[in-house]
């Protein structure tokens, strides 16, 4: 931190002697938009921190096509902006063609750590950590030891999620019995809260009363069926607590906001390379505010800590669904 | 093997299938008049983001209703006018409301209540409640009939009840009214009915405007009785679902209501068990997904029984001159 600080400082003194300009950072959202209440918002919000607390100005685009992809990471190279941030898996492709071509410019792209390229900084979370912590949550708040998954398209890194969240029930009760369904297998699985409405009473005749839905807009079925039914439901993502009070037990958030602060702040020499954020760096974590405050109580909040502090140490290792391909506790 | 037929599971079918049966039935008026509508997604769509707006600002599901259906009539006109005024081809007029109505409800939404494209929650008098029918209490420890009635017949909005009631309607005015004779015969031959001196582009906007309205019913009932508000994209796909329902009846009310129940059973049952096992073979639920596209592909075949659509359908309607 006084590391970066300095460093900041020394930039800034620098440039003002140069009498030239730094270069701004610029953020490219993805197809969802920037206020999705999620995922880009996270970034904006991030980079509306560091832009208040540093008095920066960064530069922004919202996608509306996938052709529009490359065109916006080569105009914002060319006007000299430095690094640039880029939303959502679906920029691997483009980042890869493009990054080369300007070697001086750093990427930084979110939920994307597979690609090749020197000026890339690749960040991924570990989203397995943060639904395990909400699945000791889970189990704990729940009466029939019965708790539910709702996930979204049935891609790997929704399986993660719900692994991670079959562990951290089993830990809280070897005999918790876990459901685990997925909306569907096309885009359209994200946007029918329908469908997950129909599962989330499934679910519940099955014996569920606590359900965590990762499944983006479907996700607003199942936290609004069970806030109907009465029983618990978890949120993802961004904070959604707030949607039903006293309803929602709690969100798994993914700090994307703190990702993107953290690259801006870097500025231009922020690190290049795969990071992946744990519950070490904050990444990931659970919500607690004051929709949820009566739900949590201190013998959970308690475990939930001693949870958190032994995955951080290493003592507890949560099985990533990447790893082979399969959950150790979770048939899918 | 007896877990399909549960209580649940067909309630779960039930709603499921009620907003297919309204956009069936939407889409036969407008077909059976010779007009085609690839446009009942979009329809729905628009409906259930303006019913569940104005259910939210005023805290009345009925009023929310009659903005969802007057949405949807805004865009069964512009359908009208695109298809039957000036002629134009019908898929290619379906296929722009659909993407119209994904653009501008979402931009409305944003525009409006700045959530995302997401209407605020619907609480109270702004959602339709569930209807219990009456004596269901009293009938609910009867063995059989019991359970049936109180479970499965008792419990659903009232917009449900309408879908159903609209069946026995729409084959009363399709087969025993004069209007319904001669919107069928529009359908068929509508040089037959101009002849007749009645006007052909008087009946098939009728039609338009009738699909018009049972797709506003049926979006304000995704909105606003099944769920709690508008989500982007909230259809995911159920106007495709009731057009492939609508060929599979082959154009008939009563059929289309068979159609949709089963589609939304099928549906139902892939939702409630993630694999089926049938005496050790385990057929995987994607499969249960996808199996009403391929009944309608097998009844276009022509394996069971033929789909004759109408025979003017598709085609703008020109006088000799």
């Amino acid at each position: 931190m006084t590391f970066l600080k300095s460093f900041l400082s020394t930039a800034a003194t620098s440039a003002l002697m140069a009498g030239a300009a730094i270069a701004e950072p610029a953020l490219i959202y993805d197809l969802g938009g920037k206020f999705d209440k999620s995922f880009n918002e996270a970034a904006f919000n991030g980079a509306e921190r560091w832009a208040k607390e540093t008095g920066g100005q960064f530069r922004e685009i919202e996608l509306k096509s996938e052709a529009q992809r490359e065109q916006a990471l080569r105009r914002f190279a060319e006007a000299g902006a430095n690094p640039i941030i880029t939303m959502g898996f679906a920029m691997a492709d483009p980042l890869t063609s493009v990054a080369p071509d300007y070697p001086n410019t750093k990427f930084v792209v979110v939920d994307v750590t597979w690609i090749e390229g020197d000026n890339i900084r690749q960040i991924g979370f570990a989203e397995h950590e943060g639904s395990y912590l909400v699945g000791l949550l889970a189990e704990m708040a729940s009466k029939s030891g019965t708790v539910g998954f709702i996930g979204g398209m049935d891609v790997p890194l929704i399986r993660q999620f719900g692994c991670g969240y079959a562990q951290g029930a089993k830990a809280a009760n070897p005999d918790a019995k876990i459901i685990a369904n997925m909306t569907g297998t096309t885009a359209s699985a994200w946007n029918d809260p329908v469908k997950g409405s129909e599962l989330a009473k499934a679910q519940i005749s099955q014996g569920a009363d606590v359900i965590y839905a990762a499944a983006g807009g479907t996700g607003v079925g199942v936290l609004q069926t069970a806030a109907d039914e009465n029983i618990l439901s978890i949120g993802v993502d961004s904070n959604q607590n707030y949607l039903h009070p006293g309803q929602v037990l709690t969100s798994m958030l993914k700090r994307v906001d703190v990702a993107v602060y953290d690259a801006m702040k870097a500025g231009d020499t922020v690190e290049t390379g795969v990071f992946i954020l744990g519950l070490a760096e904050d990444g990931v974590g659970y919500a607690l505010d004051e929709y949820n405050a009566d739900l949590i109580t201190p013998e959970m909040k308690a475990a939930v800590d001693e949870a958190r502090a032994k995955i951080i140490s290493g003592e507890i290792k949560v099985a990533s669904y990447y790893d082979n391909d399969n959950c150790p506790v979770l048939d899918f | 093997m007896m877990d399909f037929i549960a209580i649940p599971v067909l309630d779960s079918a039930i709603r499921l299938s009620t907003p297919l049966l309204l956009a069936c039935l939407a889409g036969l008026f407008s077909e059976r008049a010779g007009v085609y509508d690839i446009g009942l997604e979009g329809k729905m769509l628009m409906a259930a983001f303006f019913s569940a707006a104005v259910a939210a600002v005023t805290g009345s599901a009925w009023l929310g209703l009659l903005a969802g259906i007057a949405a949807s009539m805004v865009l069964a006109a512009i359908h009208g006018v695109a298809a039957i005024t000036f002629r134009g081809n019908q898929l290619i007029s379906g296929v722009a409301i659909n993407f119209l109505a994904a653009g501008l409800s979402l931009l409305i939404a944003q525009h409006w209540f700045q959530q995302g494209g997401r209407t605020p929650s619907l609480i109270g008098g702004g959602r339709f409640a569930p209807i219990d029918l009456p004596l269901a209490q009293t009938l609910a420890p009867v063995p059989v009939i019991g359970p049936i009635y109180s479970d499965l017949l008792s419990g659903h909005s009232a917009l449900a009840y309408l879908a159903f009631l609209a069946v026995p309607a729409s084959w009363w005015v399709l087969y025993r009214t004069r209007f319904g004779l001669r919107l069928r015969a529009v359908g068929e031959n509508p040089a037959a009915v101009d002849t007749a001196g009645v006007s052909v582009v008087g009946l098939r906007f009728a039609a338009v405007m009738i699909c018009g309205i049972l797709c506003g019913v049926a979006g304000a009932y995704l909105a606003t009785a099944l769920q709690a508000g508008f989500v982007k994209d909230m259809t995911a796909g159920r106007g495709y679902i009731a057009l492939a329902a609508l060929i599979f009846a082959k154009w008939r009310p009563w059929q289309a209501m068979w159609a949709c129940l089963l589609f939304g059973y099928l549906q139902a049952v892939a939702l409630w068990y993630q694999k089926i096992d049938i005496w050790g073979l385990v057929i995987p639920v994607q499969a249960i997904d996808a199996l009403p596209y391929v009944l309608t592909v097998v009844i276009l075949a022509g394996f069971v029984g033929k789909a004759i659509p109408p025979r003017a359908g598709g085609e703008p309607y020109v006088k000799e001159r």
